[in-house]
């Protein structure tokens, strides 16, 4: 996919060009070029695994921020359940409700509110004839853009509604609209408080087609930031929070998948554990498991590059405060799916890992990756830039880089110098035997 | 006239949970070479199929991937105890799979035909007490 936008970039000034990242990077997106990383943007999943690794804090996601909310007259907030779980000590969700009037949002709609609404469509989608099984959760765009890369065959099991995300900022909407029928859309800002880069991409890039509805992403972090500074005093909370349980447990794996009410699901989290995961169901036919919740984030999406919270102790936290919840309070009356809440974007296949569109200049390529792969040292130790040796020999195939930028390689190049040259001195001194080559003027004088 | 390309992998008895592994790098291989999602999904099945054969029925052996202008030819070779009845293995259901293979999911007897239901074309060469060669081929159009 051309000119896709990114949340995930680089700030050059901080980064080392240790191959940190490099190594970590499930899609091999970076390189180290001049002494610094490159992300490759057609590669990149906004997983945000290299801003959780990179020990100089150089990468980074990009995100709006709170002070975008003077471009609106009104401003809606759509927490995310994680930013629930970020918070020492906090025994009510109402307090970040109410603190979040107080840092200026004028309606709070809880993402987690929408996400059992997609619980129970998720039911009754799965009960209809004719289904691809198992179908797939939508909700982790890191999982939708990575089976659109790699596992094309697997894109009819996506399942076809709307992210939690996206029907909470279409009903916020609607509901702000209704309350001011004197605004335009364009002084209504919606505003999701997100635990990930990959939202702020999916929403930059408009993946949810004309259904977007989301006008600004910003990050969990700095919204829990603001919040301590507002929530210190322990008042008695205006604002009231309505998420039940299933709701706050999408932030955590397993939470969705436990809405389907039935044990035929599989749930995994991680990014290397999603794509085995999504390996093996392209390979098999997994008929017998009806839903496949796959998270990117250790943990889930407290998991996430933009909260602060370690995953696990943000997850437990979310198991104390749901505990006295009711179980599903936003479930709607009946399962009937709306028409609003089917997604527009179909996921495609676009290739991203072919070496060349013509099959034959493709296959010359291969080969020649094969052979320069079986010269090299095979240690992928990354120093060359690239994630392992045969990216390297693909890199040099492409013309990205060159043979000599294995110190390897080099290295045993050098060695083989010296060691001639301390042998021509050896010879030189001993004056048995004649140096190689144009040394003959010297010798004769 | 293109060049073919040949892939080789050793498929490792010892190690089961390295099983398939080598069905993944041809996935990726293939990708790499602009074959169809459709092709791709046939050549990865046969060949995970018969890479878990001889993990779990003969103790590992090699595969042979080779990828010409007109089709994906693979050459699964292995130095296990041979197929006794070549038509009877073919058959769905068929299996000798011992209990702790099940518990994990294989021994429905269904690999065999899946290979066969998946590829264009598929031999089985096999010889009691010295292997089983197992070649499938794949067209590309
Ligand atoms: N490479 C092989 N060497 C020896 N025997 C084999 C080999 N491949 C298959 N067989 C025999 O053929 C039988 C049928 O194989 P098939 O792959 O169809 O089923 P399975 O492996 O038993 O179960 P499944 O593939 O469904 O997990 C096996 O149980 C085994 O007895
Ligand atoms: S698991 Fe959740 S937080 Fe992590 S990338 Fe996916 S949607 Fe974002
Ligand atoms: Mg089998």
């Amino acid at each position: 996919m051309r000119n896709y936008r990114h949340s995930v970039s680089l700030d050059i000034s901080k980064c080392k060009g240790c191959t940190t990242c490099l190594k970590r990077c499930p899609t091999e997106a970076i390189r180290i070029r001049d002494g610094h990383a490159q992300i490759n943007s057609d590669r990149c999943i906004d997983c945000g695994e290299c801003i959780k690794v990179c020990p100089h804090k150089a990468k980074r996601a990009v995100h709006d921020s709170l002070k975008d909310m003077k471009n609106y007259t009104v401003t809606v907030a759509l927490p995310a359940p994680a930013l629930y779980g970020q918070f020492n000590n906090l025994t009510n969700i109402d307090y970040i409700i109410d603190g979040l009037g107080k840092v200026g949002f004028d309606y709070v709609f809880e993402v987690a509110c929408a996400a059992e609404m997609v619980s129970a469509y998720t039911r009754t989608y799965l009960g209809r004839d004719g289904v691809s099984k198992p179908v797939i959760s939508s909700a982790c765009p890191v999982i939708t853009r990575m089976i659109g890369m790699n596992f094309p065959y697997l894109a009819d099991h996506i399942m076809p509604l709307l992210p939690p995300v996206e029907i909470a900022a279409k009903l916020a909407r609607d509901a702000a609209a209704r309350e001011h029928p004197e605004l335009s859309p364009t002084e209504i800002g919606v505003f999701l408080i997100s635990p990930c880069p990959a939202k702020v991409s999916y929403v930059k890039n408009g993946f949810a087609g004309d259904k977007n509805n989301i006008d600004r992403v910003i990050s969990v972090r700095d919204v829990y930031f603001a919040l301590l500074d507002v929530m210190k005093n322990g008042s008695i909370p205006e604002g009231t929070s309505s998420a039940g349980m299933i709701g706050i447990g999408w932030a955590t794996t397993g939470g969705e998948s436990s809405a389907v009410f039935n044990d035929r699901y599989l749930a995994a989290d991680g990014i290397e554990n999603c794509i085995r995961v999504l390996e093996q169901i392209d390979n098999e036919d997994f008929t017998d498991l009806d839903f496949i919740e796959l998270n990117a984030c250790s943990g889930g999406c407290v998991g996430g590059a933009m909260t602060v919270a370690n995953p696990y102790i943000a997850g437990a936290r979310l198991g104390s405060l749901k505990r006295y919840l009711p179980v599903s309070p936003n479930r709607p009356a009946d399962g009937d799916i709306p028409d609003y809440c089917f997604s527009d974007g179909e996921v495609h296949y676009d290739g991203g890992y072919t070496l060349s569109s013509d099959r034959n200049e493709a296959m010359r390529m291969m080969s020649e990756i094969e052979s320069i792969t079986a010269g090299l040292p095979g240690i992928d130790c990354g120093s060359c830039g690239a994630p392992t040796c045969e990216a390297f020999a693909e890199d040099i195939v492409k013309n990205e880089t060159n043979a000599d930028e294995c110190t390897i390689i080099m290295r045993e190049l050098f060695h083989e110098c010296i060691e001639r040259r301390r042998k021509e001195l050896l010879s030189e001194k001993i004056g048995s035997s004649k140096p190689k080559n144009g040394a003959e003027v010297d010798s004769k004088k | 006239m293109s060049e073919n390309v040949t892939f080789h992998f050793d498929v490792d008895g010892e190690n089961f949970s390295s099983a398939g592994e080598a069905s993944v790098l041809v996935k990726k291989k293939l990708r790499q070479l602009g074959i169809s999602p459709e092709i791709i999904r046939r050549v990865s099945i046969a060949m995970y199929e018969g890479e878990i054969n001889m993990v779990i029925h003969a103790e590992g052996g090699s595969a042979d991937v080779t990828v010409t202008d007109k089709e994906v030819a693979i050459v699964l070779s292995d130095r296990g105890p041979g197929i006794p009845d070549v038509s009877l293995a073919m058959q769905e259901g068929y299996s000798t799979a011992r209990d702790n293979i099940r518990a994990l999911g294989f021994g429905a007897g269904m690999g065999l035909p899946n290979m066969k239901k998946y590829t264009d074309s598929m031999e089985i060469e096999t010889k009691l007490g010295v292997g089983t060669t197992i070649t499938m081929k794949v067209k590309l159009s």
